[in-house]
């Protein structure tokens, strides 16, 4: 299954959106980077990259972010990783409550990467910089 | 102008005491039109940079720039730890192994940690971000290196590009950041990333001056 990163500036935020997604489903390998490695508000690359090795398998990896510095430092997670990881990860433009809920549906039920990102189009808002 | 490895560590010294000094301020202009933090997230940043590179024997260049690069990444929590980050490890590229620097090098090295900025955040000029002070900075640059400009006049010319873009930056609306929620409340207001670029800047040529 896609495993699914959740990336938010708000420890709290990641955390519940995980709680949502993982009440629809419960099987998928959901993983959080919510706030900085010192309890604060904002994003850390570090913890997205342990979030992506956390949850990634041979089925690859989706992140779902909430605003603007998030989507970077989850671009300089997956610089950091092996090529053969790299092309496996896609950055997914949806809102981070519904896209994550959706995603961890379709996942659940096999979908892959590409039949992920179809299924939030709909939810595209345009997010990605 | 010949720059050596100890004296590149001693430069970021004294930007890591230059921007704890100016903190509150940047905070402050944060607070304006973003979330408030880019003082404190910046000090914390550099205050790991120079623990990472205090005791680096100076003799590769683009080693200490990485190393600085990656300490802001995991120590400043908001954009500019990836902005500043991907700057200094762009900056870096050019001057991998060299163990001196002279102008046309610092050139390279401000024109990749542009691009690099750029490059990472989406943004370009006139997005009421850093990129208004350090574009103007390294276009001020290249010019006084082709007019045969001293590098100490070459540096003087770069800071005050630099600060002019700060000022501009007081006319337009923000286009990135936290400031671009703010729409046309954003006029008026001094960008926070901008004014620590322009800082950064003024402090690397008043230190090798």
């Amino acid at each position: 299954m896609v495993g699914i990163v959740i990336v938010s500036h708000s420890k709290n935020i990641a955390d519940g959106v995980k709680e949502l997604a993982e009440q629809m489903a419960p099987d998928v390998p959901i993983a959080v980077a919510g706030g900085t490695s010192d309890k604060r508000v904002g994003t850390d690359m570090g913890k997205i990259l342990n979030a992506i090795e956390n949850v990634y398998s041979e089925d690859g990896a989706i992140i779902i972010f909430d605003l603007g510095s998030a989507f970077m430092n989850a671009e300089m997670a997956i610089e950091c990783l092996d090529e053969s990881m790299k092309e496996k990860i896609k950055i997914l433009d949806c809102p981070i409550v519904e896209g994550a809920v959706t995603a961890a549906v379709e996942s659940s039920i096999g979908k892959n990467i590409g039949e992920i990102e179809a299924a939030l189009q709909s939810m595209n808002l345009g997010k990605m910089p | 102008m010949s720059i050596q490895g100890k004296k590149v560590i001693q430069v970021l010294v004294k930007i890591s005491e230059k921007i704890d000094e100016n903190k509150a301020y940047l905070s402050e202009l944060d607070a304006a039109i973003g979330d408030g933090d880019h003082g404190l997230n910046l000090n914390k940043g550099f205050k790991a940079v120079i623990e990472k590179i205090k005791e680096d024997d100076g003799s590769d260049i683009g080693g200490i720039l990485k190393k600085a690069g990656m300490a802001l990444v995991s120590n400043v929590g908001g954009a500019s730890g990836p902005l500043y980050g991907t700057a200094f490890m762009k900056a870096a590229m050019s001057v991998n192994g060299k163990s001196e620097i002279d102008m046309s090098d610092f050139s390279k090295m401000l024109e990749d940690a542009l691009e690099g900025i750029k490059m990472r955040g989406k943004g370009q000029a006139n997005d009421k971000t850093m990129i208004d002070a350090i574009e103007p900075a390294s276009n001020s640059i290249k010019h006084g290196i082709a007019q045969g400009l001293e590098a100490k006049e070459v540096l003087k010319l770069a800071k005050e590009a630099a600060y002019k873009g700060v000022e501009h930056t007081k006319e337009i609306i923000a286009r990135k950041g936290r400031a671009s929620y703010l729409g046309e409340r954003s006029l008026g207001h001094q960008d926070a990333g901008a004014t620590s670029s322009a800082i950064i800047i003024e402090t690397i040529y008043e230190a090798l001056n």
